[in-house]
């Protein structure tokens, strides 16, 4: 894995949390990505340097808000949280025990807090009884092409005979049984990391790892109100996609090999943290490696300006969306395309029909407008 | 997408702005409508923060909620709201005409509706969630709210549902009736922002698409076009100012959030009447005058339900109700596909080119051709027509045609270049075709397998007699108490 | 096999071979048994649902409940979906109950047959039927009978019907046993119908996902063994479209042959059917390349396909005996009706079927042909990886079937970006489309004929 290092720089590799993890699948062709993703480069600090920085900022408000509603879930030692629980499930449960896996007292490294959280599932999953536990704060990690990434623990785990649930608090409303679909589907590949990494550990430990539901307890606030409901969102697919991206980020080396040998993404940080590598010779760099530009890295990708910018410079017809460029049938160009178009191109076999189709509608165009 | 509209993108691009997807104008424009930009807080589902309202360009009404959190100070907004909304609501009530209808009683119409224009779909969503926290709102009793707010709720919910309506535009997102009549050369992802779409679209003097569309997606230059604001925005200004307020509540640090959330209207504000502007230069279709007396009528009846004191709209359909919307939205598409490329050579042209629609040159005509015998005997004129479209309609296809809009014709063989065709409908009675009816030789014309064609669909039982297989009888639906009083925190 | 409820998580898998089945069953004493389980439990039910995966004796099973339940003395009602399935099933019927008098509604235009005249009394208006044991019309056409309830109804391809459907008629009938295939494609709209996500009654679910979520006991039945599907075919469909609920194939793999009367010349096309005749499965593979949706090329090679397997004379040897392939008995199959369009016009034998994969569901072939959904394409969307759209194009045939595409598919599904929407209490769909097409592909890849160069 020295290679993956290289291509990083002296920089630690930057953690993976379970939002990044689920990203994971949102251009799984895109060699860029896979590549600064496997070796734990720092996307955003990247696509700064470049002078293309991503478009993603988050509301102070929005912030205040989740922490307010993940605290007023949490309220009474779980109370509110376990009054949800046993509504959802239907179960008189039994008093609980909650147990928050933050507290270790001091400042401990990750390593340990993890010993931590794996010392208590464990005892849970030996001796379950029929009361139901919370561990608030689960500090979970996941191998992550050869590194072991910690999950930021902002899930709550609940144990009941033995069983686990994770519990995702997200401050996205349900109004009338019904939530953004994108959130909702956001919330389930985050909870699908976890519940990957938990039952990780349950085999780990030598339990049965189907002891982890498949099925995550979703609380969010109900209505207008900030008063918090709880549905079952079933993650399984979400975990197959999963299982899927971290077979392929093991599988990096064959994009990696190909690369030229001194190739690094290193920012050249000096002892300020002041990135000083040349913006041209880091644009070089990760123009390396091959990309694969859709409109939707506008929502999901560090790189998405950077990227967009070298297509419209490239005149992909990748720039106009993924359905334009399949109704184009593989004309790569904007140019190759209007040329096909107009007739000032002759195809060649491979492009026969869809100059055919391009001059058709180049002429009904020309008719009728 | 079609293959057409993938070319008009492209060309977008080479001219360095948006190319015409339509000829005509697909969707009718009030002579007065309302511009409605809200906005909300980050983080909520339905905090109103502020929003832009008015149908004058000149005078526009800025409504701020200087502590969102504040559930008085919200609930005094859309009262304020209901200020602006309902006299423009009420006003078109007022002139109405009678429709005569064969074989039923004649009745009343509203001559003309409100038309309520948003940024862009997450604003008719927004509409739709300000609905719904007020429509069940009760002017009496323990939190009680003015009068009007449950009325603007209503009608908020009437908006937000008519615009699921295919064709519908009594509610409607600029970028959504701007996309349908230009071709960017961005990707539709993009096109939903508003100030970057009109930067293809009008470019300003000396600039291309492309590089007025890049300057718009400055959130400095060009605020976002609502519900969501800025983040940067968010934490430099906007939250320092609530704070002040929330400090020293008062005039001054009100004005002073009204002052920063206009500094984030107003462009839009611009932006849409501009788009106003843009799309009332275009010629109207035929079809959207039909399609916006559709939406007068329902408008006209809900105004009617209203005022009967109906109760307000449920949370959710029913099982009878969701299958009866479900059939008219349904019909709505088919409608508004097939009126669309009946107006429009340019929208006929994407479907020339999938093969399901051509034009071609009668190349010979049997218009007092019949089939079958005696009584049965029917008047069926044949139709050759050669055409150059790459035809891919198969033998038994019901067609219709843009020039003779009642008439129906099958096609019998599709071969060589030449389409035959066998006229069902439209062609006159007996065994004589009409003069006229039957398109001669030489001449151009222009059919395809789409229609507008009203099927009544069968009747549904009543909601108490749904079946078991649906779960029964749903309990009957009396708005329930507490729907007033939830909470909106 | 009885499940209750409307999960399909949870059922234990069955081996999916042509050998003897659980407890040493043979196919057919298997079937049996649950066929006989299904009409014990009509009396004891308002409704009894049974999932028929491809093959599995569907319309065997309507015929016989329908005579089991005539035979009660009670009238009947019998609902498809298409006036085609309503001619089939009144051919059936009258075949095996010759006694029964048989009335079959139908829209004013509609022509008979010359297969139902005769078989059935047909009318516009029940009034004109006479006074039938049994009615058999489309769900579209019960829709416009009113004011009488029978006591009995079969809902037949169920899971193809939107439940708006059901809810029109389900007035007509007091209990209803519903057949159909789970695996197939799903019902679907032309306009959004996010309002109804996670209804109950969500007008865009199918019939049976409907009933079952508001009567979660009623016994679901599923027929464990697939009479068409030959042995090479049944444990792939099986396992790749019915995750959770796997049949077998009722014949074992010697049972079902085919061979070529005539010679070929070794080209690749001759090689493919050979591979597909000896094996079941053939993927002729054409280069690597993005193409537009009807590709000439692929086009082409269908139709040159179909045409050749002709030409070699096919014949069969099944249990039903042997016989030669005729055209009627060859189909070709493609996602979209452009292409379907494009492979007409290229030119088949004559009696070659060619369609969509939404009009080829419930038929069934000796041989057919496939235009894989991926093939040339960059991008998949979610219309093209349904797994039900290749569900349908894989389990037509009794013996072979040649699917054409480019190389590139697993490309093309490993740089699939998965964003699914998820809707609160909407039901996850299994299988999933990426996964069941992956299944397909790595099956078909052993059974890889690479075109030849274009001269
Ligand atoms: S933005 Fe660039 S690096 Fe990121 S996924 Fe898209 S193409 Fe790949």
């Amino acid at each position: 894995m020295d290679r993956l290092d290289r291509l990083r720089g002296p920089e630690p590799p930057r953690p993976h949390d379970a939002r990044a993890i689920a990203a994971l699948a949102a251009n799984p062709g895109c060699a860029r990505r896979a590549v600064l993703d496997a070796a734990g480069v720092d996307k955003d600090a990247v696509a700064t340097h470049l002078g293309f920085p991503a478009p993603f900022g988050r509301s102070p408000f929005a912030i205040t808000r989740g922490d307010a509603f993940e605290a007023l879930v949490k309220e009474g030692g779980g109370a509110e949280l376990l009054r949800l629980l046993r509504e959802l499930l239907g179960l008189p449960l039994p008093l609980a025990g909650y147990t928050d896996l933050a507290d270790v007292g001091g400042n401990p490294s990750a390593h340990l807090r993890h010993s931590h959280t794996r010392r208590l599932i464990d005892r849970a999953a030996r001796d379950a009884g029929e009361a139901a536990t919370l561990y608030d704060h689960p500090l979970l990690r996941l191998e992550i092409a050869g590194y072991h990434s910690y999950l930021e623990p902002d899930v709550v785990a609940f144990q009941l005979g033995g069983r686990f649930h994770i519990v995702e608090i997200k401050s996205f409303a349900v109004v009338d049984g019904q939530a953004e679909p994108d959130k909702v589907a956001a919330a389930a590949r985050q909870a699908a990391v976890y519940v990957l990494a938990l039952s990780t550990l349950l085999a780990e430990l030598g339990h049965d790892p189907s002891r982890v539901s498949h099925e995550i307890v979703l609380v969010c606030p109900e209505n207008f109100a900030n008063r918090p409901a709880a549905t079952l969102v079933d993650v399984r697919r979400e975990l197959a996609v999963l299982r899927r991206q971290l077979a392929r980020m093991t599988r990096v080396g064959a994009i990696v090999e190909p690369l030229p040998d001194t190739l690094t993404f290193d920012l050249g940080r000096d002892d300020g943290g002041v990135p000083r590598r040349p913006v041209a010779e880091l644009r070089s760099a990760v123009r390396e490696v091959g990309a694969r530009y859709a409109p939707d890295c506008l929502n999901t990708c560090d790189l998405c300006f950077f990227c967009r910018e070298e297509a419209a410079e490239a005149g992909a017809t990748d720039l106009l969306g993924r359905q334009v460029r399949d109704e184009l049938g593989g004309v790569a160009t904007v140019a190759e395309a209007l040329a096909l178009a107009d007739g000032s191109l002759a195809p060649d076999d491979d492009r026969a029909e869809i100059a055919r189709l391009l001059r058709l509608a180049d002429r009904l165009y020309a008719e009728v407008s | 997408m079609s293959t057409l509209s993938a070319l008009a993108r492209l060309r977008a691009l080479r001219e360095g702005r948006a190319q015409r997807l339509a000829t005509v104008r697909h969707c009718h424009l009030s002579d007065r409508p309302m511009v409605l930009i809200p906005l909300r807080l980050a983080g909520e589902a339905a905090a109103p923060l502020a929003a832009m309202a008015g149908t004058d360009p000149d005078h526009p009404r800025l409504l701020v909620v200087p502590q969102p959190r504040d559930r008085d100070l919200r609930f005094a907004f859309t009262a304020e709201l209901a200020e602006v909304v309902l006299p423009y609501v009420e006003g078109l009530q007022k002139a109405t005409e009678t429709v005569e209808r064969r074989g039923a009683e004649p009745y009343e119409r509203c001559v003309d509706a409100p038309q309520l224009l948003v940024p862009n779909p997450a604003g008719v969503t927004f509409v739709q969630l300000l609905g719904r926290s007020t429509r069940f709102r009760r002017a009496e009793g323990p939190y009680a709210v003015h009068p009007s707010v449950p009325v603007l709720g209503r009608w908020l919910t009437f908006f937000g549902r008519r615009a699921q309506y295919p064709g519908s535009v009594l509610l409607a997102a600029a970028t959504d009736l701007l996309s349908l009549h230009w071709a960017t050369g961005q990707s539709a992802l993009e096109d939903a922002n508003l100030a970057s779409l009109l930067g293809w679209i009008d470019p300003p003097p000396g600039m291309s698409g492309a590089s007025a569309a890049r300057e718009a997606e400055d959130p400095l230059v060009w605020p976002p076009a609502g519900p969501a604001t800025d983040p940067g925005f968010d934490a430099e200004v906007l939250a320092p100012a609530i704070r002040a307020y929330q400090e020293a509540p008062g005039e001054r640090a009100a004005a002073a959030v009204a002052a920063a959330v206009r500094s984030q209207l107003e462009p839009t504000w611009r932006l849409m009447w501009r788009a106003v502007d843009l799309l009332r230069a275009l010629p109207p279709g035929g079809g959207a005058a039909a399609r916006w007396e559709g939406d007068r009528t329902a408008f006209t009846a809900f105004a009617a339900q209203l005022a009967e004191g109906a109760p307000p709209q449920p949370r959710r359909d029913g099982a009878v109700a969701a299958a009866a919307r479900l059939a008219r939205m349904e019909r709505a598409r088919a409608v508004y596909d097939a009126q669309r490329a009946f107006d429009d050579p340019l929208v006929m042209a994407g479907h020339r080119l999938a093969g399901e629609a051509f034009t071609g040159t009668v190349v010979a005509a049997e218009p007092d051709r019949t089939e079958g015998e005696g009584r049965g005997r029917k008047l069926r004129p044949l139709l050759v027509v050669r055409t150059g479209d790459p035809v891919r309609l198969a033998a038994g296809a019901r067609l219709a045609t843009p020039a003779r809009r009642g008439q129906r014709a099958d096609v019998v063989d599709v071969a060589g270049g030449e389409v035959t065709l066998k006229i069902v409908k439209g062609m006159g009675r007996g065994t004589t075709a009409t003069p006229g009816a039957v398109p001669q030789v030489g001449e151009v014309v222009c059919y395809a397998a789409l229609t507008d064609e009203y099927q009544p669909p069968a009747a549904l039982p009543a909601p108490e007699e749904t079946p078991w297989t649906h779960g029964g009888p749903p309990p009957e639906y009396v708005p329930a108490e507490d729907d007033a009083e939830e909470d909106w925190s | 096999m009885t499940r209750t409820g409307g999960r399909r998580s949870g059922a234990v898998a069955v081996p999916a071979t042509g050998a003897a089945g659980p407890a040493g069953l043979s196919p057919a004493a298997e079937a049996g048994a649950v066929v006989d389980a299904v009409l014990a439990d009509l009396p004891r039910h308002r409704g009894v649902v049974v999932d028929s995966p491809p093959g599995a004796g569907k319309s065997t099973l309507v015929v016989r409940a329908a005579g089991h339940l005539a035979a009660g003395g009670e009238p009947l009602m019998i609902i498809a979906q298409t006036n085609e399935q309503v001619d089939d099933l009144i051919v059936r019927l009258a075949a095996a109950h010759p006694a029964l008098r048989l009335g079959r509604l139908s829209a004013g235009d509609y022509t008979a047959p010359a297969r139902v005249t005769g078989r059935a009394a047909i009318g516009t208006r029940l009034a004109d039927l006479g006074d039938p044991d049994v009615v058999i019309a489309t769900a579209d056409k019960w829709a416009w009978v009113g004011d009488r309830v029978w006591p009995w109804a079969i809902v037949d391809e169920a899971y193809q019907m939107r439940s708006d459907k059901l809810l029109r008629i389900a007035g007509l009938f007091e209990r209803a046993l519903f057949v159909g295939d789970p695996g197939q494609l799903d019902p679907f709209s032309v306009v959004d119908g996010d309002r109804w996500a996670g209804l109950s009654w969500d007008p865009l679910q199918s019939a049976v996902a409907v009933l079952l979520r508001h009567n979660p006991d009623l016994p679901v039945h599923r027929l464990p063994v697939s009479w068409r599907l030959p042995a090479s075919a049944a444990p792939l469909v099986s396992e790749a479209f019915y995750p959770f609920t796997g049949f077998r194939a009722g014949t074992g793999p010697e049972e079902r042959r085919m061979g070529f009367a005539t010679g070929g010349m070794r080209t690749a096309y001759d090689r493919a059917l050979e591979e597909a005749a000896a094996s079941g499965w053939a993927l002729y593979e054409l280069p690597d390349r993005h193409t537009v949706r009807t590709d000439a090329e692929a086009v082409r090679a269908v139709a040159v396909l179909a045409t050749r397997l002709l030409q070699r004379s096919p014949v069969t040897v099944s249990e039903r005996g042997e016989h030669p392939v005729t055209a009627e008995r060859v189909a070709v199959g493609a996602a979209h009706r452009d292409q379907v369009a494009a492979i007409r016009a290229a030119g088949l034998p004559a009696g070659v079927t060619v369609d969509t994969a939404n009009r080829l569901q419930g038929r069934e072939y000796d041989v057919t042909i496939v235009l894989h959904p991926l093939s040339g394409r960059r991008d998949a969307t979610a219309f093209h990886l349904e797994s039900g759209r290749l569900c349908v194009l894989t389990s037509r045939h009794r013996h072979a079937c040649v699917v054409v595409a480019r190389a590139g598919i697993p490309e093309l599904l490993d740089a699939h970006p998965s964003a699914d929407a998820v809707r609160l209490g909407v039901p996850v769909k299994f299988p999933d489309g990426w996964e069941a097409n992956q299944a397909v592909l790595a099956r078909l890849a052993e059974h890889r004929v690479p075109a030849a160069p274009p001269h």
